[in-house]
């Protein structure tokens, strides 16, 4: 373990690069874009210089304005943080780059970067904080930009799916609060590392299990888990396409999925009834999200369908616990982040070239739009685990995973799950770019070159993306992060013993 | 009758404001930097300032009010106290730690005391000030809005 003072640096890059839009974006035309593009390569570098501090230390630690912990901030910085920071910012940068051309149909790019910028930094400071408080603060940040962003476009039907999702979100983050405040209740600190240490020593009582429930809901809702869900279908068609890339494909896991990961590992320690309840809602959201997406015909909404689907797959295997699970829900979570962008990506350029999200009314668009048709055939593939995609490898090691744990009937329903999951991206595929070619769509032309060149590179990490489980490979990424579930609150222990 | 003359509130409203929101305005400030001595601090200090301005829309009409501090100008201060703050944090990292108290701390209870906590203090301020009155003018005259937008 040693202390890092790159770690502040993930929030304030951006945090600047939010204000600076704000301040000087509004006048000077190019700034928004070049600001945007420099700002999430500049963190995502940082997250790779992480990935190589973390693979030779384990563990990094920040105190924020030198104040040791319990008492002062501390960000920490292991396996699982690295993994997410760097699945959220190579999403952001690739983002930026599609948005780069596609926002220009809209006035007040400026806005739109500011907010993007601070929705980065909260999910950026999510990741990295120790504290719990610290965390509720970093959640809201991100939360409150994304409402924003969903309601961007300002029409009618947008304005109603960011009320409810701002509504539904805030709701959620109150249950964050409460959970929050009875857990400092009871332990006295908002460490996460203290807290954990505290109720190792015979802490825990019927109060934890009271705030369990409350985070469970609350961070539930931002995941999307089944019965949480309601706002999801809404919000994320109705927002520009590239901010409908960043909420399914990063921010309900940074938020949602990965908030319960820490809390749940690091600070409460698992147990089989938590294990059990993850596994529920896994098993419920994954059926409902597919058989709810099976019949839309809005391209988008069947997309947000599908990620409340995937998110199932992903706490099927955090649920599981095994190595072997935790494992591969990581790298399905990488892998949804890649696919799940190209797709809501795709599906904004059709809307950009078409003027339309309605299945119905496309068609054959492959003839018009090859590369995009191509792009969006290797993020459905990977979606719906066709080898050699990404998307395969990762749902077959859960199965594997959930078989070798002995749990034989959530193998079998993830096995149907996975079926009808090719039944509905075969529907996008047949509708929207093969067939015929309707009158009306004749005159349409492929999209911009930045547009282009984002999703190409996504296409090319679904493709490649199975090569993340090669054994040299695997050890820098993705073993790294499974070691801190295997560490459990085994690392609050380190962290303590390290600051004192 | 003499509204359209005249905008704003009755006399005896506009003698009134004349009179208390210079008053309103000091104690702002005077919560403003004594952040670090006494109760208040940026936010609350910011508050009050944001508040004498729209005490001075309410009673005398937008123009006046716009006549001390234009939309831009409040979107501009609002930026600028972000980065500020965000300035001071980073500075800090420069002498070793992000958010370190880097200057000499002084005599307690001194005005000039407490190293960076009144920089922020002030930046604070000028964030919340200025996006508080922001706010209100966007939620009082939306009318007004899309002219001022590019």
């Amino acid at each position: 373990m040693i202390h890092n003072d790159l770690i502040p640096l993930m929030v304030g890059v951006p945090l600047a690069g939010a204000f600076l839009n704000a301040l000087l974006g509004r006048k000077l035309k190019g700034v928004p874009d070049l600001l945007g593009i420099l700002c999430t390569m500049g963190t995502l570098f940082l997250g790779f210089v992480m990935l190589r501090l973390v693979n030779a230390h384990h563990v990094l630690l920040f105190e924020v304005g030198n104040w040791p912990p319990p008492i002062g901030i501390a960000m920490v910085v292991d396996g699982l943080t690295v993994f997410m920071l760097l699945t959220v910012n190579l999403i952001a940068f690739l983002v930026v780059l599609y948005s780069t051309n596609y926002m220009s149909r809209y006035t007040q790019k400026w806005q739109f970067y500011s907010l993007f910028m601070l929705m980065l930094a909260g999910m950026n400071g999510v990741i990295v904080t120790g504290d719990i408080f610290n965390l509720f603060v970093y959640l809201e940040i991100a939360a409150v930009a994304s409402y924003a962003l969903v309601a961007f476009g300002t029409e009618r039907q947008e304005l109603e799916a960011a009320f409810k999702y701002a509504v539904m979100g805030s709701l959620g983050s109150m249950f964050v609060l409460l959970g929050v405040v009875w857990m400092y209740a009871h332990t006295s600190t908002l460490n996460m590392a203290d807290m954990a240490m505290v109720l190792r020593d015979g802490g825990s009582g019927e109060i934890v299990l009271l705030a369990s429930v409350l985070f469970l809901v609350g961070f539930g809702l931002k995941a999307a888990l089944v019965p949480f869900h309601a706002w999801l279908p809404d919000a994320h068609p109705s927002a520009p396409a590239p901010i409908s890339a960043m909420l399914s494909g990063v921010l309900i896991k940074a938020l949602g999925v990965y908030a319960i990961c820490r809390l749940f590992y690091s600070v409460f320690g698992i147990t089989w009834e938590l294990s059990t309840i993850l596994l529920t809602l896994g098993t419920v959201s994954m059926c409902v999200g597919v058989l709810l997406a099976l019949k839309q015909w809005d391209m988008k909404r069947l997309l947000a369908y599908s990620s409340i689907s995937q998110v199932g797959y992903i706490m099927i295997g955090i649920g599981i616990g095994t190595p072997l699970g935790i494992l591969a829900a990581l790298f399905h979570l990488f892998n949804h982040s890649v696919f799940k962008s190209l797709l809501f990506l795709g599906s904004g350029a059709v809307e950009y070239a078409t003027g339309t999200r309605d299945l119905r009314k496309m068609g054959g668009l492959a003839r018009r739009m090859p590369l995009t048709a191509g792009t969006s055939m290797a993020g459905s593939m990977s979606l719906a685990g066709i080898p050699p995609f990404a998307g395969f490898w990762s749902k077959l090691l859960i199965v594997v995973a959930a078989v070798q744990a002995g749990l034989y009937g959530y193998a079998i329903i993830a096995i149907v799950a996975s079926i009808l999951t090719l039944a509905y991206v075969m529907k996008m595929m047949r509708y929207g770019f093969l067939g015929n070619l309707p009158e009306r769509l004749k005159g349409i032309k492929d999209v911009p070159a930045m547009m282009k060149l984002s999703m190409s590179l996504l296409a090319l990490i679904c493709i490649a993306g199975g090569l993340l489980l090669l054994p040299q490979v695997r050890e820098l990424f993705l073993t790294d992060a499974s070691k801190t579930f295997k560490a459990g609150t085994e690392l609050a222990f380190r962290i303590m013993s390290e600051v004192r | 009758m003499s509204r359209e003359r005249d905008p704003g509130m009755s006399l005896i409203v506009k003698t009134i404001t004349r009179l208390t929101v210079g008053l309103i305005l000091l104690f702002g400030i005077y919560l403003l930097l004594h952040g670090h001595l006494t109760p208040g601090g940026g936010f609350a200090g910011g508050v009050i300032i944001a508040l004498s301005l729209v005490h001075v829309m309410l009673a005398f009409g937008k123009d006046k009010a716009f006549e001390v501090l234009s939309v831009s100008g409040a979107k501009a201060l609002e930026g600028i106290g972000a980065l500020l703050f965000l300035a001071v944090a980073l500075l800090g990292l420069a002498w070793g730690a992000f958010f370190l108290n880097f200057v000499p701390k002084g005599e307690v209870f001194e005005l000039f005391s407490a190293g960076t906590i009144p920089v922020s203090n002030i930046a604070i301020a000028c964030k919340v000030g200025a996006g508080l009155f922001s706010i209100f003018v966007a939620l009082v005259i939306m009318k007004h809005e899309p002219t001022e937008k590019e």
